[in-house]
C-alpha cells in the first residue's frame, strides 16, 4: 500500500521545513558579529594545539565492520521473526544453524581482541 | 476525501508543529524531576513554577548567535542537525497513539524506526566531523562508536517481539497483545522481561543518556559533538535528542507495554472504571494543585476538563491516548531516574557492556525465545 | 591486532576552561584514541603571588590573605598560619582557643570534603551527589557565619587565639550537624560506594603505590589509601589533637576508590571528634598575651598540620622586622598535582578526569 507512505513523506517535508524556516527567522532576528577569536574552534580558551583532521586510531574501522556483520544478520532475523509461527521448528533449528555460524565468528573474533578496547 | 483519509496528514501536520513544543516541556519535566531527586526546585522564575521556561528558553535561543568556527566545513555543519531532527521526526510517523490516532500504520513500522535510528547517527558523526574541534570529534567518535554498537543489540531484542507478534506494524504489534490477552513483557512465560532489560539498557545508550551520555559526557569532552553548535542550529541537536528519547519511550511502551491497550484490556466491565482513571487523575491533580501551589486558573481548568472527560464517551475516546501517554511517560520517568542515580560509564566499559555482555545475552534471549515459544 | 596504519596524535587542551579541571588547571594530553599517551600539566592561571604579598605585610595583615589560597578550607590555611606565627613569637592560644579551633578546624575538613565528594562525583557523570553534598556544606558554612560573619573566606583565627567568643547557638548548631550528618553520610555511601558503575569507574585508576607517593612527596587522604598511616594530627599533634580520641583511616588499593573511601572515612572521625570537643570546650580566656605589633626575634619556623588536602607547611624566616623576610607556603594540592602524570599516562581521557578528581586540588592553592 504505498499510498500509506504518503503521510511520512508529508511529516518528513513538514519536518524538513520546520527547521529551515526557523533558521531563516533566526537569522533575521539575532545579531552576527563574528570576530576571529569568536570563530575559533572550542579548545578549552586556548588556541588549538593540532589540528582535528588527522587519522584516527583504527579501532573505531574494526567497531564498523563487526557493526555491519551483525546489523546485517538482525536484518536476516527480522523476516524469519515475523513467520516464526508459521515455519515452526524448522525456522528455529535454521536459525540456530545461522547464529551458530555467527556466534563462531563472534567467539573468534573476541579471541582475537577485536572486542577489547584500548 | 474523507476525515479518515485526511486525518494521518493532520495528525503529521500538528505533529510536526507541536513537537519542538513538547520537547520543550519534555526537557522542563525533567529538569523538574531531576530537581526533585536532588532536593531543590528546577526552574522556578519563568512562569509559575517555571511553567514557561521552555518558551522562554526557545525565544533566547532563536536570538541568539550563531557561530560557525572558521575552519568548519560549512555544508556538512549547516546539514548535520538538521539530519537528526529530521529522522528523529520521521520515526514518529509510524507510532501508534490509539487504533486510529496514527499517521502511518507501515507493515514495516518497526524496521522504520531502526532504519532513522541508524540514519541519524549521521547527525552526531559529520556534525562532530564537520566541526573541526577537537573535543566534537572525540564525541563524534564515541557517539558513532556507541550507537552502531547498541543498535545490534537493540535490533535482536526487538527481533523477539517480532516473533510473538508476527507483524513488524507497530499497530499490529499492538493488535496481537491484545488477541494474545498478555502484554509482550510478560511473553513467553516471562522470558520477554530478558529481552525487556536488554532493550532498555541498548534504548538508553541509543538515546544518549546516562549513564551512557558519552558522546556529550560535559565533564571529559565539554559538550562532544556539539561543542561548536550555538543558538537555534543547537537547539535543533537538542530538539533531535528528547524527539528521540520520547520515540524511543513509545517504543518500548508500544512493543512491550501494550501500546495504547489499557490494563487488563481483554475485560470488559472494567472498561469504564479504568477509562475513569484519566478524569480521576485530573480532579485529583485540581484538588492538590488548589490546596498546594495556589494556581487558580490553571487547576480550575484541570478540574472543569476532569469532569468532563468522566462523561463515557469522553473517557472511552480519551482512554487510549491517556494509557499510551501514561506508559511513556513511565518509561520517560525511568530514563530519568538513571541519569539520577548513576554515574557514566567509560568509554572502553561502554563497549565491553556492549558487545561482550549485551550482544551475547541477546542472542541468547532470541535463542530462548524462539524455543520457549515453540513449545 | 597489530596496528597497520599509521594513525596521528590528537593534541589535546584541557583546560584551563573546562568543566572538569577544577578551576585553571591546563593539561595538554598527547591522545591516541581515547589512550593518553603523555600529559603536560600547565598551571600558573590563577598566580597572584601570595608569599610575596606576605612579605610585603605586617604578620597580622598577611592572615587573611592565607584563606585565599584553598578557599574551600580556609580555616585550616588560617590555622596553619596562626600556629606558624605563635611559634615564631612564642605564644600559644589557650587551651579554649585550642578546643574551638579543632572544631572549626574539623568542620572545615567535612566541608571541604563535602564539596571534594560532589565535585569528583559530577566529573564522573553522578550530579545529584553534589546537590546532597552542597546541601550538607550549607549547614556548616552557616555555622560559620554566624560566628564569624564570613562563610567562604571566614579569617576565623587570629594570631594568639580567636578574636570572637563563640556565638550562643554554637553548641547546639553543631551538635544538629553532627547528628543530621551521620545518617546523611550513610546515605552517600548508599548513593555511590557499592554503585558498580562508580565502583568499575574508581577502582584500579590512577594506582600511585606507597613508594611513589613518598617519592612525590604525596600527603593526605591520597598517602593514607596506598597503606601509609600518616597523619600529622597524630604524627606531630598541635593545637591539642592529642587529647581525642580517633582513628586515622588506612587503606591499601593505593586507587581512586580507596582515596574516595578513605575521605568518606575521614568525614566519619571529624565527626567523632567534633562530638568530642563539644563535650570539652574548656571555659576561659581565647586569646593569649599578643603585643600590638608583632617584631618577632630573628629566626625561622616550619610549622605545617593535617589540612584536608594533605600537608600545609608555613616556613616564616624573621628578620626581626614588621615584615617576613621569607614566607613560603608548603600546597598539599600543588605537591600532590605532580603525581597526576605518573597517574595519568596509559589512562583514558575519562580516568584522567577522575585522577584530577581524587587528587582534590584546589587550582587557588596550586597557583597561590
Amino acid at each position: 500500500m504505498p499510498e500509506g507512505y504518503l503521510p511520512i513523506l508529508f511529516l518528513l517535508a513538514i519536518a524538513i521545513a520546520f527547521p529551515v524556516i526557523a533558521l531563516i527567522v533566526a537569522r533575521l532576528l539575532r545579531p552576527s558579529i563574528p570576530n576571529p577569536a569568536k570563530l575559533e574552534a572550542y579548545e578549552c580558551g586556548i588556541e588549538a594545539e593540532g589540528s582535528s583532521r588527522g587519522r584516527f586510531t583504527v579501532r573505531f574501522y574494526i567497531v564498523a565492520i563487526l557493526f555491519v556483520i551483525f546489523d546485517v544478520e538482525t536484518i536476516f532475523l527480522f523476516p524469519w521473526a515475523v513467520r516464526y509461527k508459521q515455519l515452526g521448528w524448522f525456522g528455529v533449528a535454521e536459525v540456530t544453524l545461522f547464529l551458530s555460524i555467527l556466534i563462531a565468528g563472534y567467539i573468534w573474533a573476541r579471541k582475537k581482541g577485536a572486542l577489547d578496547w584500548v | 476525501m474523507t476525515f479518515e483519509t485526511l486525518l494521518p496528514y493532520l495528525m503529521a501536520a500538528i505533529f510536526a508543529m507541536a513537537f519542538p513544543l513538547v520537547t520543550g516541556y519534555l526537557v522542563l519535566v525533567e529538569r523538574k524531576i531531576l530537581a526533585d531527586f536532588q532536593a531543590r526546585l528546577g526552574p522556578m522564575r519563568v512562569g509559575p513554577h517555571g511553567l514557561l521556561q521552555p518558551i522562554a528558553d526557545a525565544l533566547k535561543l532563536i536570538l541568539k548567535e550563531d557561530t560557525v568556527p572558521k575552519d568548519a566545513d560549512k555544508f556538512l555543519f549547516y546539514l548535520a542537525p538538521l539530519l537528526s531532527v529530521v529522522t528523529a521526526f520521521g520515526s514518529f510517523a509510524v507510532i501508534p497513539i490509539s487504533a486510529t490516532l496514527r499517521i502511518a500504520d507501515l507493515n514495516i513500522g518497526l524496521l522504520l524506526i531502526s532504519a532513522l535510528a541508524a540514519v541519524g547517527v549521521f547527525g552526531i558523526i559529520l556534525g562532530g566531523w564537520s566541526s573541526n574541534s577537537n573535543y566534537s570529534l572525540l564525541g563524534a567518535l564515541r557517539g558513532a562508536a556507541q550507537l552502531i554498537s547498541y543498535e545490534v543489540a537493540l535490533g535482536l531484542s526487538l527481533v523477539t517481539v517480532v516473533m510473538l507478534s508476527g507483524t513488524l506494524s507497530m499497530q499490529g504489534i499492538v493488535e496481537a497483545q491484545f488477541n494474545q490477552r498478555i502484554w509482550f513483557l510478560f511473553g513467553n512465560y516471562g522470558l520477554m522481561l530478558l529481552s525487556f532489560f536488554i532493550f532498555l539498557i541498548a534504548a538508553v545508550a541509543e538515546v544518549n543518556r546516562a549513564p551512557f551520555d558519552l558522546p556529550e559526557a560535559e565533564s571529559e569532552i565539554v559538550a562532544g559533538y556539539h561543542t561548536e553548535y550555538s543558538g537555534f542550529r543547537w537547539a535543533l541537536y537538542m530538539l533531535a535528542e528528547y524527539t528521540n528519547i520520547f520515540i524511543i519511550c513509545a517504543v518500548a511502551a508500544t512493543v512491550f507495554f501494550g501500546g495504547w491497550l489499557r490494563p487488563f484490556a481483554n475485560i470488559e466491565w472494567l472498561a469504564y472504571p479504568m477509562d475513569a482513571i484519566f478524569p480521576a487523575a485530573l480532579l485529583f491533580l485540581s484538588a492538590w494543585g488548589c490546596a498546594r501551589m495556589k494556581l487558580f486558573p490553571f487547576t480550575a481548568l484541570l478540574g472543569i476538563s476532569g469532569l468532563v472527560f468522566l462523561i463515557p464517551a469522553v473517557a472511552t475516546a480519551l482512554s487510549a491516548p491517556f494509557w499510551f501517554f501514561l506508559k511513556v511517560s513511565a518509561v520517560f520517568y525511568v530514563l530519568i531516574w538513571f541519569r539520577a542515580s548513576w554515574p557514566r560509564l567509560r568509554y572502553d566499559q561502554l563497549m565491553d557492556l556492549g558487545w561482550k555482555r549485551l550482544i551475547p545475552l541477546a542472542l541468547g534471549a532470541l535463542l530462548a525465545n524462539a524455543i520457549i515459544g515453540m513449545l | 591486532m597489530t596496528n597497520h596504519l599509521e594513525t596521528s596524535e590528537m593534541l589535546l587542551n584541557m583546560g584551563p576552561q573546562h568543566p572538569s579541571t577544577h578551576g585553571v588547571l591546563r593539561l595538554v594530553l598527547k591522545l591516541d584514541g581515547e589512550r593518553v599517551k603523555a600529559v603536560e600539566c600547565v598551571i600558573g592561571y590563577l598566580h597572584r603571588g601570595v608569599e610575596k604579598i606576605g612579605e610585603n605585610r605586617t604578620y597580622m595583615q598577611f592572615a587573611p590573605y592565607v584563606d585565599r589560597m584553598d578557599y574551600i578550607s580556609a580555616v585550616s590555611n588560617g590555622l596553619g598560619y596562626c600556629l606558624a606565627v605563635e611559634q615564631l613569637i612564642g605564644a600559644e592560644a589557650p587551651p579554649r582557643a585550642q578546643i574551638v579551633r579543632v572544631l572549626f578546624a574539623e568542620l572545615n575538613r567535612i566541608a571541604s570534603h563535602l564539596l571534594w565528594l560532589g565535585t569528583s562525583a559530577l566529573d564522573l557523570g553522578a550530579m545529584t551527589a553534589l546537590f546532597y553534598t552542597m546541601r550538607e556544606r550549607e549547614e556548616v558554612l552557616k555555622i560559620f557565619e554566624n560566628y564569624c560573619g564570613a562563610r567562604l573566606t571566614t579569617h576565623a583565627f587570629r594570631i594568639g587565639g580567636l578574636q570572637y567568643e563563640l556565638h550562643d547557638t554554637f553548641e547546639a548548631e553543631t551538635r544538629a550537624f553532627s547528628e543530621m550528618f551521620k545518617k546523611r553520610l550513610d546515605e552517600y555511601e548508599k548513593l555511590l560506594t557499592k554503585n558498580p558503575i562508580w565502583v568499575e569507574r574508581l577502582k584500579g585508576v590512577g594506582i600511585l603505590t606507597a613508594e611513589e607517593c613518598k617519592s612525590y612527596a604525596v600527603s593526605g587522604p591520597m598517602l593514607r589509601a596506598a597503606g601509609v598511616n600518616w597523619d600529622l594530627r597524630k604524627a606531630q599533634p598541635y593545637s591539642g589533637y592529642e587529647q581525642f580520641d580517633f582513628e586515622i583511616p588506612v587503606l591499601h588499593g593505593a586507587d581512586s576508590y580507596d582515596r574516595y573511601r578513605i575521605r568518606i572515612e575521614e568525614m566519619r572521625q571529624s565527626l567523632r571528634i567534633i562530638d568530642q570537643a563539644l563535650e570539652r570546650i574548656p571555659s576561659g580566656a581565647i586569646m593569649a598575651k599578643v603585643p600590638k605589633v608583632l617584631k618577632p626575634a630573628p629566626g625561622e619556623v616550619y610549622v605545617s598540620i593535617e589540612a584536608p588536602k594533605g600537608e600545609l607547611g608555613y616556613y616564616i624566616v624573621s628578620d626581626g622586622s614588621l615584615h617576613p623576610y621569607r614566607l613560603r607556603v608548603r600546597p598539599p594540592s600543588f605537591v600532590n598535582l605532580a603525581s597526576l602524570e605518573k597517574m595519568a599516562v596509559g589512562a583514558l581521557v575519562a580516568d584522567v578526569v577522575a585522577i584530577i578528581g581524587t587528587i582534590d586540588i584546589v587550582l587557588g592553592e596550586v597557583d597561590r
